[in-house]
């Protein structure tokens, strides 16, 4: 275990990673773009507008599991103090941020012409909106200190007791009435997304997490490099 | 217990209480999380004629009317069990028609009758070419909304 776990070794594979996630994301979403856009059937009640989901679908599960992973790595942090846990949170905050805030906006440009309205507060787009705000909360408070260890160690709890904003979004199409229709994908059962749809969402979705992969990677490495730098000025003797 | 062990501890802990208690506070505002009523539910509320609300369900199969001018349309909001006939004028959103969901705002102006002054589609979950939907209607497998299940 502690071999996997050494800062050197983690850092080292982030750097092998990073442009094999960069290589998977471009060919992906190309190809499920092309499918997506150009390649694949119009819905039988959403004509081509369903083409809008491609897009939506994949930034909304982006939102949530980047979400997820900054939840693990936090507990991570505070539990097993790991020295690079929380750098992996604060280096994929910006981007959860970033995935919420497209999620809401292509969510908001398909309810236009579908249901009606940009805008509704039902369950749903609600409890997205609160991750939004618990993303923006996270990025203040993890820089609000001098010491960057302390603003840390405060945002991750942050990020655990908003975690339970994640089954609530999941499942808010569920417990009440909502005007966002039920997951077709992620469900008990088969999708209801025929196949032809199915895959080119997929090949987005998977393309949409080798990017964030990429991202995160390339945030990541440049977080170690400053908290060395930080380390070593804050540990340099004081020369009078 | 070491250090480690009481730190996981506590950071168990605080998330279960964390959930406890948003679990309790969903359940005490369970009505106002609510987007909509369904007809049975918005009947047995007895919601006063002029207080604004949201009534749900499917348009029910062969009930839309329009007015001559072509700006009013009436029509039944079902959840297969109860009815509510609704009133409205104004523009509709392009899913609109009979069998979809649809979710209306606006209040009761007489005894089970609702006059709506906003009208959104619902869709349901289901995403698939148009041909499929047709050989499936065929084949007499289809088992979307349009047959008038219940969501």
């Amino acid at each position: 275990m502690k071999q996997f776990t050494n800062p050197k070794t983690i850092v080292k594979w982030a750097e092998l990673l990073q442009p094999v996630a960069g290589l998977m994301a471009a060919i992906l979403i190309m190809v499920g773009l092309y499918y997506a856009l150009i390649n694949s059937p119009a819905d039988y009640q959403q004509g081509q507008a369903v083409r809008i989901m491609y897009i939506h679908v994949p930034f909304a599960w982006l939102a949530t599991m980047v979400y997820g992973i900054m939840a693990v790595v936090s507990a991570v942090g505070l539990i097993w103090q790991h020295p690079l846990a929380h750098l992996a949170c604060r280096s994929a905050a910006p981007l959860g941020a970033v995935f919420t805030a497209l999620c809401l906006v292509t969510g908001s440009i398909w309810g236009q012409p579908m249901w009606g309205t940009w805008w509704v507060w039902d369950a749903r787009l609600t409890s997205v909106l609160v991750l939004f705000f618990i993303y923006l909360g996270y990025l203040s408070l993890v820089r609000a200190f001098d010491n960057p260890l302390k603003g840390e160690k405060l945002a991750a709890i942050l990020v655990l007791v908003g975690s339970v904003n994640l089954p609530i979004i999941k499942f808010s199409v569920d417990w009440w009435h909502s005007l966002h229709q039920p997951a077709s994908v992620m469900r008990l059962g088969k999708p209801t997304i025929a196949l032809p749809m199915l895959i080119p969402l997929l090949l987005m979705v998977v393309g949409y997490m080798s990017f964030f992969v990429y991202l995160w990677l390339m945030n990541f490495r440049a977080a170690v490099m400053e908290r060395k730098n930080y380390l070593k000025e804050i540990n340099r003797p004081q020369m009078e | 217990m070491k250090r480690k062990h009481r730190r996981l501890v506590l950071v168990l802990a605080i998330l279960a209480a964390v959930m406890v208690s948003t679990a309790l506070v969903l359940l005490a505002f369970r009505d106002s999380l609510v987007f909509f009523y369904g007809p049975t539910e918005a009947m047995a509320q007895q919601i006063p004629e002029g207080r604004r609300f949201r009534l749900g369900g499917l348009v029910e199969q062969g009930s839309v009317l329009r007015d001559s001018d072509g700006l009013g349309i009436r029509f039944r909001i079902t959840d297969l069990n109860q009815q509510v006939a609704v009133n409205y004028r104004g523009s509709l959103p392009d899913l609109f028609r009979e069998g979809q969901g649809v979710v209306a705002e606006g209040s009761w102006t007489a005894a089970n009758l609702f006059t709506a002054t906003t009208i959104l589609a619902k869709h349901d979950e289901n995403y698939m070419p148009k041909e499929v939907a047709e050989s499936l209607k065929n084949s007499g497998k289809w088992r979307g909304a349009e047959t008038g299940k219940a969501e």
